[in-house]
């Protein structure tokens, strides 16, 4: 079975093409980075605009790659939240009216659902059951994983996501958007040792994260540093360096209570912020310690992509599920309301 | 000529079905439905009429200009069923195809169509009905204050569209002695674009799949930072 996967839940088009038997066959990506940037975030209008203008021609172009004649697609999977409710009703539009076309079944898939399989694309994939940390610009979220559509939420951020705060710190430090990469950029060249952040909601048991008290924490710190540096640039690297082994501690600290607590073996890191070296690092050290196996994706997978909405797609599709010709994106969808397969 | 047209660009949600002569059109006041409505109106079309979306000639739909969002479920719907046919799209403007439904429902020749667009603004066109019984432009479509929109030669012109009641005073202010009437409960008809496109299909205008894009009009929707 073959599957044509649409993402445009923010702002990155993807598209990709997974086969039951060979994988991953064609997957393109395009990112609006450089039409966000001069607002100093994504701007859901200009974001919808953009997806109209780039998704068919990415699909034209994974199907040539793939060298995919139109009849050898059997379903079609788009990205049906949550998200920009404007952005994903682009992709759930063309989607839906593409498979009807073509005479095939359609699926909406749950954009985290994506992320959290996005690891089963690779090898060695991890077998069921895990716990995910899904860790990005939108959510911090640690998932038990029973199986597929089997989901419950052991924890989440009460306020900013892990990937928020390092872009809302980045801009602290006047570092160009998209901040949280330039960021992890920084850091490297700083002093782990001159400045100790806090390792928020840590030293109290629970799931929960809270990142916000971290970004004023830096603002504050970088106030009171530059009005006495001598190198203000290397502070700004030490904030940085401060900052992101802060918030990486804390998440390996919660990752390992989490699977402590539930008895499971392996984690699964997805989203974008699992991209982020330092924190592959740490937790791979902090879990290993406990005997557990970490599992992530490509770093091309751990940002939004079509791939993982191919893959998801593929996975219920295959198993009979599929929707009716109305198409109903969610800009807030919660992940336990997801049916098992 | 076999022609399914669609428009999502209003609180209203239309398809229809032109098949030579014969007209079929669903339509549904709907505002927020139509990504539920849209694919089953089109279907139900086809299946009525005992065809496959492969048997179609073309494929047209409301480009714009109108609710952003609206007018790209549109767009999209439409690239995505005419990529996977393999069939060419005909973009018509909301404008014109409302111009087209006053004539139909009247038989007003002169019309002058005007949208809300918000932020003091209106979705502004000049259409006259033309030998061929096809609104044809008299100006370029436009956004712009109410009170600054292009007035045309001449009178007998009728007011169309929800723009005359949001801007009752200021439009008709404007017009003064040219305007003879006003329709503004009027809304847009994928009946009304299938005419002006099965028009324009036979004259060679239309463009594939990726080349269907919206109208939005308003090209400035953010300040910089």
């Amino acid at each position: 079975m073959r599957v044509l996967g649409i993402e445009t839940s923010c702002d990155e088009t993807g598209v990709a093409i997974y086969d039951g038997e060979q994988g991953l066959i064609a997957h393109a990506v395009y990112s609006q980075i450089g039409i966000h940037a001069e607002y100093g975030g994504v701007v859901p209008e200009l974001a919808s605009r953009d997806h109209v203008r780039k998704t068919l021609p990415l699909i034209h172009q994974v199907l040539e790659e793939s060298d995919t004649a139109a009849d050898l697609i059997d379903g079609v999977a788009y990205t049906a939240g949550p998200g920009l409710i404007g952005a994903l009703l682009v992709g759930a539009a063309l989607g839906r009216s593409l498979a009807w076309s073509w005479g095939c079944p359609a699926i909406g898939v749950h954009h985290m659902e994506g992320h959290l399989l996005a690891p089963l694309i690779e090898t060695p994939a991890p077998e069921f059951p895990f716990v995910a940390l899904l860790v990005s610009g939108g959510h911090t979220q640690l998932v038990d994983v029973a199986g597929i559509g089997e989901y419950r939420v052991l924890g989440e951020s009460l306020d900013d996501a892990a990937g928020e705060a390092f872009d809302k710190t980045a801009k602290i430090l006047d570092l160009p958007y998209p901040g949280g990469p330039e960021l992890a950029k920084l850091a490297e060249r700083g002093d782990p040792e001159r400045f100790r952040f806090p390792r928020p909601m840590t030293d109290r048991p629970g799931l929960e994260f809270s990142f916000s008290g971290l970004k004023t924490f830096a603002l504050n710190c970088l106030r009171t540093e530059l009005a006495r540096a001598e190198d203000p640039s290397q502070t700004r690297a030490d904030i940085a360096r401060a900052f992101e082994e802060a918030v990486v501690d804390t998440l390996a600290i919660k990752c390992r209570r989490a699977l402590r607590e539930t008895g499971r073996r392996r984690l699964v890191l997805a989203g974008g912020v699992s991209a982020n070296r330092r924190l592959r690092e740490r937790m791979n050290a902090a879990i290993a310690a406990d005997g557990g196996e970490t599992y992530y994706p490509r770093p091309d997978f751990c940002t939004d992509n079509g791939a993982m909405i191919a893959h998801a797609g593929w996975h219920r599709l295959r198993a009979g599920q599929h929707e009716p010709l109305a198409f109903k994106p969610r800009a807030r969808w919660p992940m336990e309301q997801l049916p098992p397969l | 000529m076999k022609l399914l047209a669609i428009d999502t660009s209003s609180e209203t949600c239309s398809a229809a079905l032109l098949l030579d002569e014969r007209l079929e059109q669903r339509l549904e006041h709907a505002p927020r439905r139509h990504g539920e409505l849209i694919l089953p109106m089109m279907q139900d079309l086809l299946a009525e009429a005992g065809l496959a979306v492969t048997d179609l000639d073309a494929m047209a739909f409301g480009c714009g200009p109108g609710s952003f969002t609206g007018v790209r479920i549109a767009t999209a719907v439409i690239q995505g069923a005419a990529f996977g046919a393999e069939i060419p799209v005909v973009p018509v403007s909301t404008l014109a195809a409302m111009a087209q439904g006053q004539f139909r429902r009247t038989g007003d020749r002169r019309l002058l169509v005007a949208l809300d667009a918000r932020m003091e603004e209106v979705y502004w066109g000049c259409f006259e009905i033309d030998g061929q019984d096809l609104a044809a432009y008299c100006c370029e479509e436009r956004v712009c204050p109410p009170d600054s929109v292009s007035s045309p030669q001449g009178c007998g012109w009728h007011g169309v569209g929800p723009g005359w009641s949001a801007y009752r005073s200021l439009l008709t202010g404007r017009l003064g002695e040219a305007l003879s009437g006003m329709s503004p409960e009027a809304v847009c008809e994928a009946r009304d674009i299938a005419i002006l496109a099965a028009a324009d299909y036979a004259e060679g205008r239309h463009v594939p799949a990726d080349r269907a894009m919206p109208v939005y009009l308003r090209d400035k929707v953010t300040r910089a930072a």
